[in-house]
């Protein structure tokens, strides 16, 4: 779990990246950079506390509360601390005809923790989402950029073990 | 073989790659509409070829175009539609990831055509691999020349953003979209006005799906009288279908519309058929949100003629014996399908992504869930069907989005073609609750 710093701020190389993003709206139009900036914030803290949405709202000269609204709309950002690797597994209808639901049983089995839980050891964020856009290759789940298509028990086990190492 | 406009490509390795695309042809679309067209002349092609909106409106693209309002000194976007979100559709998915520079010619072809000088493409935040992908492949367009400033020395200016979601399905609604691309909650605008006056930062804007945008290269390259002469009626050009469930071979195809459903779901050169030993029960032919039909009404329509991949034909019999083409979502359900537990699953997905700003969808989709629910888990009672009747009633066309119809269509045509397997579950609550138990009474299979 990344653990809030009492002084928030970009890394240089991460302010960079969020002055470019800023930089493609039309003048006055910088919170339609909200998004992705957010994106942002997440890959560097893993979650989103209220000091780091007041940070950023401060960076888009928006009123804080202009982002807890989207921050709390959207189902990618999260708000609570997560583990190392968040889970994103879909539990939507053409998943679950390729027997998404046996395989989403045997993952919260092996991990031992249910839907928005995480594993004691801080490694496993277990979180449902809806349709992932990949029904033809369900069941599937989602870690950060990765797809895992077509999943068993067997490779849902290897999976696991893999990133437990 | 069937002729293919999106996907003739599409396996060539390395075809993601900028000179790769180029080899095969690409980017000569975007030299002929920018260097010999006038702006006017690309809608004129767009118009002549009928392609029609690829989201799953179906509505003609380029007419939509001639609606776009051009006030003096006011900027003008594009703005491409890459939120594919609906249950069983993952064509975009498969275009963006495969062939990106397909989505980028298009797009540069479509903002020269609107006057466009600034133009977005809003993807789903979940697909962020794809996102750069699209970034890398903006990134190599711009190095030749065919995006930035004064492209091909026209004196025409392009910039290409890529904009991430962030998990909504309702922003694929597209003033949810828009409000989404503003740093807001996705919440529907009320309509008018419309987008082509007011969209993007109140500026006239037009909002796209992928493939239909990824069309345009190969419209301007054969000219649209070419592209409407394939298809069937005003169902011209090609789609891309996305198939999936119990079938041998789920994935992306493209189709001529007009292909019969019997050849697309048995033949080798798509689906090739349903799993072995299995039959078809049940089908939906356009993404989740269309009517679910059963096996013997989706292969013919009710007046006994072969069903075919086309927007009419599909509707044929309107929601009574028929349901709609959609997004192109093929998803197939075998003898061992639950038609209950899946609309429970659907409605339980419209119930998430409901954004909430309207009373009936935001409280009719998770009443529904909860009934449905409790039907397949053993404690419905009979007055439950005819209550998810009378709230899919009161919820569809009384929102300001096609959510609550979305919502709506999936419970009422379950209800309307598998009453029987619902009662069931109510009367036999015990045997219904358990895993994997599925209705095994009169089924019209195929």
């Amino acid at each position: 779990m990344t653990e809030t710093p009492n002084l928030v701020a970009f890394t240089p190389e991460r302010l960079e990246k969020v002055k470019e993003i800023i930089a493609r709206y039309p003048e006055g139009r910088q919170k339609s950079a909200l998004l992705p900036v957010l994106h942002v914030a997440q890959e560097q803290w893993g979650w989103l506390s209220s000091e780091v949405m007041d940070y950023v709202a401060g960076i888009l000269s928006i009123e804080p509360v202009e982002v807890y609204e989207v921050a709390t709309f959207y189902t990618m950002y999260h708000l609570d601390p997560v583990g190392k690797h968040v889970i994103e597994y879909c539990r939507t209808g053409p998943c679950c005809l390729m027997g998404g639901e046996d395989v989403y049983g045997h993952l919260k089995k092996k991990l031992g923790i249910d839907a928005g839980q995480t594993t004691t050891d801080g490694l496993f964020t277990l979180k449902e989402v809806e349709c992932l856009a990949a029904c033809g290759w369900g069941p599937v789940f989602q870690i950060r950029e990765q797809f895992y298509m077509n999943l068993t028990n067997d490779k849902v086990d290897e999976i696991i073990e893999e990133l437990s190492k | 073989m069937a002729r293919k406009i999106l996907t003739e490509h599409i396996n060539v390795p390395g075809i993601e790659t900028f000179d790769v695309y180029r080899k095969q042809g690409g980017y000569t679309a975007v030299e002929k509409a920018i260097k010999t067209m006038t702006p006017e002349a690309v809608v004129e092609e767009a118009k002549k070829s009928g392609v029609r909106g690829r989201g799953g409106a179906g509505f003609p693209m380029g007419m939509k175009w001639g609606f776009l309002a051009k006030p003096e000194g006011v900027p003008r976007y594009l703005v491409c539609n890459a939120d594919e979100s609906e249950p069983g559709t993952f064509k975009d998915h498969h275009l963006m990831k495969s062939i990106p520079h397909l989505l980028i010619e298009g797009m540069i072809i479509s903002s020269f055509a609107l006057g466009a000088n600034k133009s977005f493409i809003y993807v789903r935040g979940e697909l962020m691999y794809v996102i750069r992908i699209l970034e890398k492949a903006i990134e190599e367009a711009k190095a030749k020349g065919f995006l930035g400033k004064n492209i091909l020395g026209s004196g025409y200016d392009l910039e290409l953003v890529v904009q991430p979601g962030g998990g909504a399905y309702i922003c694929g609604e597209e003033t949810a979209l828009l409000e989404s691309l503003e740093g807001k909650r996705g919440n529907p605008r009320n309509k008018p006005p419309f987008p082509a006056v007011k969209g993007l930062y109140q500026s006239p804007t037009v909002v796209n799906n992928v493939e239909s945008i990824a069309n345009m290269s190969w419209i301007i390259n054969n000219g649209g009288d070419a592209y409407a002469a394939i298809g069937i009626g005003r169902s011209t050009g090609t789609k891309l279908i996305s198939a999936s469930g119990h079938i041998q071979k789920p994935g992306v195809y493209e189709i001529e519309l007009g292909v019969s459903v019997e050849e697309f779901l048995n033949s080798d050169e798509y689906c090739g058929g349903i799993r072995k030993g299995h039959h078809l029960k049940a089908l939906v032919a356009g993404g989740s949100s269309v009517p679910i039909l059963p096996a013997n009404l989706i292969m013919k329509t009710a007046a006994g003629e072969d069903r075919l991949m086309s927007y009419e034909s599909l509707s044929d019999g309107g929601f009574a014996t028929g349901t709609m083409l959609g997004s192109g979502g093929f998803i197939v359900f075998d003898e061992t399908a639950c038609i209950v537990r899946n609309t429970w699953n659907f409605s339980r997905f419209y119930h998430h992504e409901s954004c909430g700003q309207c009373s009936p969808c935001r409280e009719g989709t998770g009443w529904m869930e909860k009934v449905l629910h409790r039907i397949e888990h053993g404690h419905g009672s009979m007055h439950d069907i005819d209550l998810l009747v009378d709230i899919s009633k009161k919820i569809e066309g009384n929102t300001i989005c096609p959510l609550g119809d979305a919502a709506a269509w999936p419970v009422a045509s379950a209800i309307r073609h598998f009453r029987d397997e619902f009662m069931w579950h109510i009367t036999n609550p015990q045997e219904a609750s358990q895993p994997g138990a599925v209705y095994q009474g009169e089924m019209a299979l195929v």
